[in-house]
């Protein structure tokens, strides 16, 4: 009976997180609900094929989503390689102000004179960055504190999840903004913001996993035997809610992109002269640039676009391909 | 259900006291209100005075006690800027904001409660990824740049709608032009809010769809229509009410980007001003409202899904 009601408990958390933490994590619920670690064991596909090569199978037959990987990737690689191929210095004035695009300045120049293509680049660069980083961080500080709640439970579950809760009672952008106003913008001050705001969701996940874990044989068979907690945690438990944490990152990913975007948008973030997606279209704030410059704006723009686009779609390819339930 | 309805709350009191010292603490870290006044002109004697007049030379916790118990009686401090009570700014700034907050939820609930049903009534079919792939793009573009085109094209090009406020400037407005001003504000929150809904709806009916009294029902022979219409809209409300709830906090977070984008004169766009200015009793201030609102949202959410499903039981 008592499995019963931690189900039906967690389902709610997963409910609720969904909401907070949107998009992907929808999926998740009905990835997580039918999650079962003991099935992922013994799953021996009669075709004889690896758990991974069913993984890449599954992932293949969305096409949105191998679409996506193709484009992110071509947007990674051009991100990485900006010092090589972008045609200017970033920060170099080397045209005329708010040039419209031409030949030699494919994108047109801003305001002072730089060229926005080699801006762009550079920007991708970095708002890739805060995105991964602040994924990074809030995905190991939700993975330690889920693990501490779900394992350990009692006091120090009440604590974590209380605290959990706490943290997401504050409206997400907000608590971010006031951050950013009181630490000064910057963009490691962006990242570990971001990072140290992010966690619940991952944290929630976590504990309710581990939850459902503690209560199979093999973890069970595990203590029973004497094994290390050492062991048990990181070597039993961890690699069996890997599929979901990863699943759950990649909308965190989506959702720092976005974040980063949003507050240097507002000039709380990234700071210029270095450029990012959203310090790029702050300058759309004034209506010259709105009205007569739309190749100072619309490229960063629709660049974010497709950048979250393809993360969102990967992570829903991912959910689907990585369940070992989908039986597809 | 008594015991759950109990249990909920007393859960939610030790959140919203940890709601209060973390804002306190923010508060605290944000600066001391002394070196406002700090400068030449000041002495030090005056710097000392002042700071017993305000309580800063006792210990932290009965600072924290101090402002608590002005908090019970509706004292959330003064403006630095204005020098107006943050209570009195609260209460003439968030009329606009509920407005537009409530229009937002009623019109992407419009939108996502049929798309995520048809979408999952027609699972895998041609509709079905459209509809999704509609709500992937509206959870995946950013607000602002979504408000910029909405301006550029029907401000900019089309001249139909104003860009920003409330109402006319030199009119006496009335509800045609507020709504004229709330066109764009509307579209951009409900369309993003609408992105999410709509596939949590979606998996919602899903497993609705797959639960067994629906297969009995199907198997009586009542028809499709029945099935659907009297038998799984029915339940498809229960998440519904979630949604609602859930949105909640979405709604104030997003506010503050949009409001600030149209001038809309509610809590955001008063909210980014005290942001600029360093205002922080006034940030403070919403930041707590806001939490608190979220709080007795979540909870007014798990009492009422437990009310419609008797089912759900905490521990």
């Amino acid at each position: 009976m008592a499995w019963k009601n931690t189900d039906r408990k967690l389902h709610k958390i997963w409910r609720r997180a969904d909401k907070k933490y949107g998009s992907k994590s929808a999926m998740a619920v009905s990835m997580i609900a039918g999650y079962d670690a003991e099935s992922a064991e013994k799953k021996t596909d009669i075709s004889g094929e690896s758990y991974l090569q069913t993984v890449v199978r599954r992932f293949k037959r969305h096409h949105l989503a191998a679409a996506s990987l193709v484009v992110l990737g071509v947007i990674v690689l051009a991100a990485l390689l900006a010092p090589v191929i972008a045609p200017y210095d970033p920060n170099d004035i080397v045209g005329p102000f708010a040039g419209a695009p031409s030949k030699e300045f494919w994108l047109g120049t801003d305001q002072i004179g730089r060229d926005v293509l080699s801006r762009l680049l550079y920007a991708t660069r970095i708002s890739l960055l805060v995105g991964v980083m602040a994924t990074v961080i809030s995905t190991v500080i939700g993975v330690i504190l889920g693990l501490i709640a779900g394992y350990f439970g009692g006091v120090a579950d009440m604590i974590i999840m209380r605290f959990t809760d706490i943290v997401m009672s504050f409206p997400y952008i907000l608590l971010v903004l006031v951050a950013a106003a009181i630490f000064k913008p910057g963009l490691w001050n962006i990242i570990l913001i971001l990072g140290f705001v992010d966690w619940p969701g991952i944290a929630r996940l976590v504990r309710g996993n581990v939850l459902n874990l503690r209560e199979t044989n093999f973890v069970k068979g595990n203590i029973v035997a004497g094994m290390p907690l050492r062991h048990i945690l990181f070597s039993e438990i961890l690699p069996n809610t890997v599929a979901p944490i990863l699943v759950y990152a990649t909308s965190v990913l989506a959702l720092s992109i976005l974040d980063e975007a949003a507050l240097s948008f507002l000039g709380q973030g990234v700071r210029p002269p270095e450029a990012s997606l959203g310090n790029m279209l702050n300058g759309a704030q004034s209506l010259t640039v709105l009205t007569t410059q739309p190749w100072l704006w619309i490229p960063p723009g629709l660049l974010i676009i497709v950048i979250v686009m393809a993360i969102n779609f990967i992570g829903d390819a991912l959910r689907d391909a990585l369940d070992p339930n989908s039986g597809r | 259900m008594g015991k759950y309805i109990l249990k909920r709350i007393l859960i939610a009191i030790p959140v919203l006291i940890g709601i209060t010292i973390i804002d306190y603490v923010i508060m605290c870290l944000a600066g001391s209100p002394l070196a406002m006044l700090q400068g030449p002109r000041v002495s030090e004697a005056a710097l000392e005075a002042k700071k017993i007049a305000l309580g800063l030379d006792q210990p932290v916790y009965v600072q924290y006690f101090v402002w608590l118990g002005q908090l019970l009686q509706g004292n959330l401090g003064y403006s630095m800027k204005s020098y107006q009570p943050v209570s009195a700014m609260i209460g003439s700034h968030i009329g606009p904001t509920l407005l537009l907050m409530g229009v937002s939820l009623l019109a992407s609930m419009i939108l996502a409660v049929p798309a995520g049903i048809y979408s999952a009534i027609h699972q895998y079919s041609k509709g079905d990824y459209a509809v999704v792939t509609v709500s992937f793009l509206g959870s995946s573009v950013p607000g602002f740049f979504f408000s910029l085109l909405l301006i550029y094209i029907f401000t900019v090009r089309l001249g139909w709608l104003p860009s920003g406020g409330m109402t006319t400037l030199g009119t006496e407005g009335g509800a045609t032009d507020v709504a004229k001003h709330m066109v764009m504000p509307v579209i951009v929150l409900a369309f993003s809010m609408a992105g999410s809904n709509i596939r949590y709806i979606r998996s919602a009916m899903l497993e609705i769809l797959q639960q067994d009294y629906l297969r009995t029902a199907r198997a009586k022979g009542i028809g499709h229509f029945r099935v659907i219409n009297k038998h799984a809209l029915r339940n498809a409300l229960v998440p519904i009410i979630t949604v609602i709830g859930m949105e909640i906090p979405v709604l104030f977070g997003g506010a503050v980007i949009i409001e600030q984008i149209f001038s809309w004169p509610g809590l955001g766009l008063m909210t980014m001003s005290a942001i600029s200015n360093r205002d922080y009793p006034v940030i403070m201030g919403v930041c707590l409202l806001s939490a608190v609102v979220v709080l007795v949202a979540n909870l007014v959410t798990d009492i009422l899904y437990a009310l419609v499903d008797p089912t759900i039981q905490l521990d």
